[in-house]
């Protein structure tokens, strides 16, 4: 592995390798000292070229806990505005020795180019509404942490996921662990076209609730780009939200997760948010683990097995 | 020896014998077993502790409790190796004031044993550290010794030593062969 | 100027293909006939000679953009890749909307002297898609082709007046058929690929809908109607319905949507990155189909050159469109299988008709002006290079068939096997 993309073509082996590594760096994290020097002496650069307070924070820990240092990157204080190519931007940041990129862009494939363009690893970190593969890599170690192996799990996915780079990644991490994956959504909120895509859709969310061992909730905005695609919230949240209503009819044992942050009362009732079977807060305990076991993968080593 | 011809110089009886010495040795040296805790490093260090364990218990009657440690997050030579990846780091109980036996199938340059010291004060403050090695190959790039060897074996730099247990390979035995670096 | 002869070449000819040695002079086809001699003999055995490639679609890039390209090296381009004549869209800076704009473009490409350069004109003024431009005045300085291309003509009623007008004066006016409203926001084919990348798409409807709405205007006006860069199986079926009710209605192809399809967007490679956009497998076929039937009149490249830096950006960030006026006939060649009639028709013939270029696009015959190719039909080749100023292709590293080996303009050789010996002006 030279780069972490996207989760479209991760075989299982690699997958169940990675979350296995994770899981350790999850008891790293847990020690009196969770500190590792793996890292030491190089340097992990955070280019978020669009805003985000958490992926950022949970990278820059990651490289942290494997004594790798960091530099941060964001827009607005940068040449970037005063006209300078994306290229020219990466390649500058580059020049001054960093060893391995985590990108965040609203342009779909930004991450990609950017792999062209470098001779380092790069991780995306979101692309347009495209991938967030290490969010899918948190959800799954979540989940396994939860109900062991996922084959024949069966999540919902719920909310926005046409606009949704979090659920076109945790799609095919799910799939690939054998989970059975339900879309469920409006359908201007559903992709486009879902020919050969792994999955079932439907509109109905009180129809296949009972069925359900996760519940994975989007977040929802009334409005995208100018256009809504939806009549209103209240309307969303009497078809899809997870009400208390809801959640009571959900197995006893169901699982609730979101990729944060919440709306609280419209995709996730207030309540709801906070109970037991929430499992939002180990989602982003998971996430430094995660993170530091792909920054382990790409920078520890010098070549592949 | 031919190039890449091995030849076998500890077999399962050689190696049966020489975990039993090294734990009465131990227990010599540590006066008996309270406070001992025996770490075996990944990967075949691991088995080979809990074998140490079970003799320890055979002679003093009670157990010793053996955990072990994966040093792939702490070698000072990333850039030069392969991809790893990380195995399992258990260490049962509290480390503190306690004496640890670190336990490798091979000691060579020592670079391994250094990694292991600094994973273990990461995760706790022994009283003091020992080293049980199977096998002593010389060849030491830092200024460290094995308390406890089971067999002393001069080799030149560029043979290699092969270690296999049956915990973890189809056989059992440590064999020398030329023309390879381990 | 001294003779040239082309040898043991198979001619396309009035009466259609026959074996045969071509001679020029002054300018000139002087005669067809077998062991001919002269000052210059060029081996043309296993090719077909036939009147030199037309396109009814070329960004120059001048007046206005032209570090990108501009009329020399777009005429180089021309040149290498068989054609004699290139009509030249009018979205430069400043637009062609006006006779003056048209004759210094005409001009600059007569001084340039490697392939005849027609301007076409815009529709409205500014292509601003408000008002009419000065079409009178264009139309009087020699332009026949009319279009906004880069822009549709949005507005029902100005593509109204357009098409009354220009019908009187024998004009015809292209439409670059994209609707602004289902295309705002997108940057490929709505489909499968659109999907997964998640990114916005433009549907199949953004292109029928102005079509549909356009031979409306067609049948009640009796104008002259050109489809750009036909991209749906859709528009092929209503350009045929059309064509059989009597609407004088013409289209074309590019040879990149005749080759590609949107699968090739699967890793979001501006590369391939064109407007319309590269749609689904069922429509590159149906494209390839009315090509192969004629519903299709013509090929044009619509050669759309950008400069590396701003291409190398995110796809969604970068411009649309390809070069290609080099590998055109290669392209259509190894996809479209036409046999040398249709293939001169659909490259040369039916271009210069539509476009009404004299002296070009006609069958060799004595004292016809000498704008030819000669096209080797089989021989394999990757493409590598360009002579065009952008390198903005999607064809290098492709194994084509077929390749223009010799292009003469007005009796003098412009381009061998891809090179172009004169000194571009």
């Amino acid at each position: 592995m030279n780069h972490f993309l996207t989760t479209e073509d991760i075989e299982r082996a690699d997958l169940d390798s990675l979350l296995g590594e994770a899981q350790e760096f999850v008891d790293v994290l847990g020690r009196p000292i969770p500190k590792v020097p793996a890292l030491r002496g190089k340097t992990v650069a955070t280019m978020f070229f669009e805003p985000s307070t958490r992926t950022k924070l949970s990278f820059e820990k990651a490289a942290k806990a494997l004594s790798a240092d960091t530099m941060s990157f964001s827009p607005g204080t940068s040449a970037l505005t005063k006209g300078e190519s994306l290229k020219d931007t990466v390649q500058t940041i580059r020049a001054m020795g960093v060893d391995l990129m985590v990108v965040r862009h609203k342009a779909t494939g930004a991450a990609w180019r950017i792999a062209e363009w470098l001779d380092i690893p790069i991780v995306n970190g979101g692309d347009g509404a495209h991938q967030h593969p290490t969010q899918a890599l948190l959800d799954c170690l979540t989940l396994q942490q939860r109900f062991g192996a996922l084959d024949g799990v069966r999540i919902a996915i719920v909310g926005d996921i046409r606009h949704s780079r979090v659920a076109r990644s945790d799609i095919f991490a799910f799939t690939t662990l054998g989970a059975e994956v339900t879309l469920v959504g409006p359908r201007t909120l559903l992709p486009s076209d879902l020919e050969g895509w792994p999955v079932r859709a439907t509109e109905h969310f009180d129809e296949v609730l009972e069925e359900l061992d996760a519940v994975y909730l989007l977040r929802v905005q009334a409005e995208r780009g100018g256009t809504s695609v939806f009549p209103s919230l209240p309307e969303y949240v009497r078809r899809y939200g997870l009400t208390r209503e809801r959640y009571a009819r959900l197995k006893p044992d169901a699982a609730i997760l979101h990729p944060g942050p919440m709306n609280r009362g419209v995709e996730i009732a207030d309540a709801v948010a906070d109970s037991p079977r929430s499992l939002v807060l180990n989602q982003v305990t998971n996430g430094v683990a995660v993170r530091m076991a792909v920054l382990f993968r790409l920078l520890g080593g010098d070549h592949d097995v | 020896m031919g190039p890449n011809e091995s030849r076998r110089v500890l077999d399962a009886g050689d190696i049966g014998r020489a975990t039993r010495r090294i734990a009465h040795e131990i227990l010599e040296q540590n006066r008996g077993s309270s406070d001992l805790f025996l770490i075996g490093i990944h990967t075949r260090g691991a088995p080979l502790a809990t074998r140490l364990g079970e003799a320890i218990e055979e002679i003093e009657g009670k157990a010793v409790p053996v955990g072990c440690l994966d040093i792939g997050l702490y070698r000072d030579d990333l850039d030069l190796r392969p991809k790893t990846r990380i195995g399992k780091t258990e260490v049962p109980e509290d480390l503190d004031d306690a004496t640890v036996v670190l336990v490798d199938d091979v000691l060579f340059t020592g670079r391994t044993i250094r990694a292991a010291l600094d994973a273990l004060s990461d995760l706790g403050r022994p009283a003091r550290v020992q080293l049980a090695a199977l096998v002593d190959r010389g060849h030491r790039e830092l200024p460290i010794r094995a308390d406890f060897v089971g067999k002393n074996l001069p080799t030149s730099h560029d043979e290699r030593v092969t270690v296999r247990l049956s915990e973890t390979d189809d056989d059992e035995g440590v064999w020398i062969e030329r023309g390879g670096t381990a | 100027m001294s003779d040239v002869v082309l040898t043991g070449g198979t001619v396309l000819t009035p009466q259609g293909p026959e074996d045969g040695d071509v001679r020029i002079a002054a300018g000139a086809v002087a005669e067809i006939g077998t062991n001919l001699d002269g000052a210059a003999v060029i081996d043309c055995s296993g090719t077909w000679i036939g009147p030199g490639f037309v396109d009814l679609h070329t960004h120059l890039r001048e007046p206005g953009h032209e570090w990108k390209e501009d009329i020399g090296s777009g005429s180089a381009a021309a040149a290498a890749g068989g054609y004699t004549a290139v009509v030249a869209m009018p979205n430069t800076d400043p637009p062609t909307d006006a006779g003056h704009l048209a004759r210094y473009i005409a001009d600059r490409g007569r001084r340039t002297g490697l392939v005849e350069v027609v301007p076409a004109g815009t529709v409205s003024l500014g292509r601003q898609g408000e008002k009419l431009a000065h079409l009178d005045e264009l139309s009087d300085a020699g332009v026949t082709v009319f279009t906004d291309d880069g822009d549709v003509v949005a507005d029902a009623g100005l593509m109204r007046q357009a098409l009354d007008y220009l019908a009187g004066r024998d004009g015809i006016v292209a439409q670059h058929a994209v609707d602004t409203g289902l295309s705002r926001g997108g940057s490929m084919h709505e489909g499968a690929v659109s999907s997964r990348l998640g990114m916005y798409g433009i549907p199949a409807a953004a292109e029928t809908v102005i079509i549909a709405r356009d031979l409306e205007l067609v049948e009640l006006t009796g104008g002259r109607y050109h489809v750009q860069h036909v991209s749906t199986a859709g528009a092929v079926a209503m350009i045929a319905e059309a064509k059989g009710r009597g609407l004088r209605v013409t289209a074309e192809v590019t040879p990149h949507h005749l080759m590609f399809d949107d699968t090739a967007l699967r890793a979001a490679d501006p590369t391939y990155k064109m407007m319309p956009p590269l749609r689904s497998s069922e429509d590159r076929s149906a494209l390839v189909s009315g090509l192969q039937s004629g519903v299709i009149d013509a090929v044009a490249t619509d050669h759309a050159p950008h400069a590396a830096h701003e291409t190398d950006v995110p796809f969604e960030h970068a411009p649309n469109g390809v070069i290609g006026l080099e590998w055109a006939a290669a392209v259509v060649n190894t996809i479209a299988g036409l046999d040398m009639v249709a293939f001169f028709d659909r490259m040369a013939e039916a271009p210069a008709r539509i476009a009404g270029i004299a002296g070009h696009g006609a069958r060799v015959a004595p004292g016809i002006p000498a704008n030819l190719v000669v096209f080797d039909p089989s021989v394999e080749w990757v493409p590598s290079d360009t002579v065009s100023q952008s390198t903005n292709a999607p064809y290098f590293g492709v194994p084509l068939q077929g390749r223009a080996l010799v292009t003469i303009f007005r009796g003098e050789v412009t381009a061998r096997t891809g090179s172009v010996p004169t000194e571009v002006s």
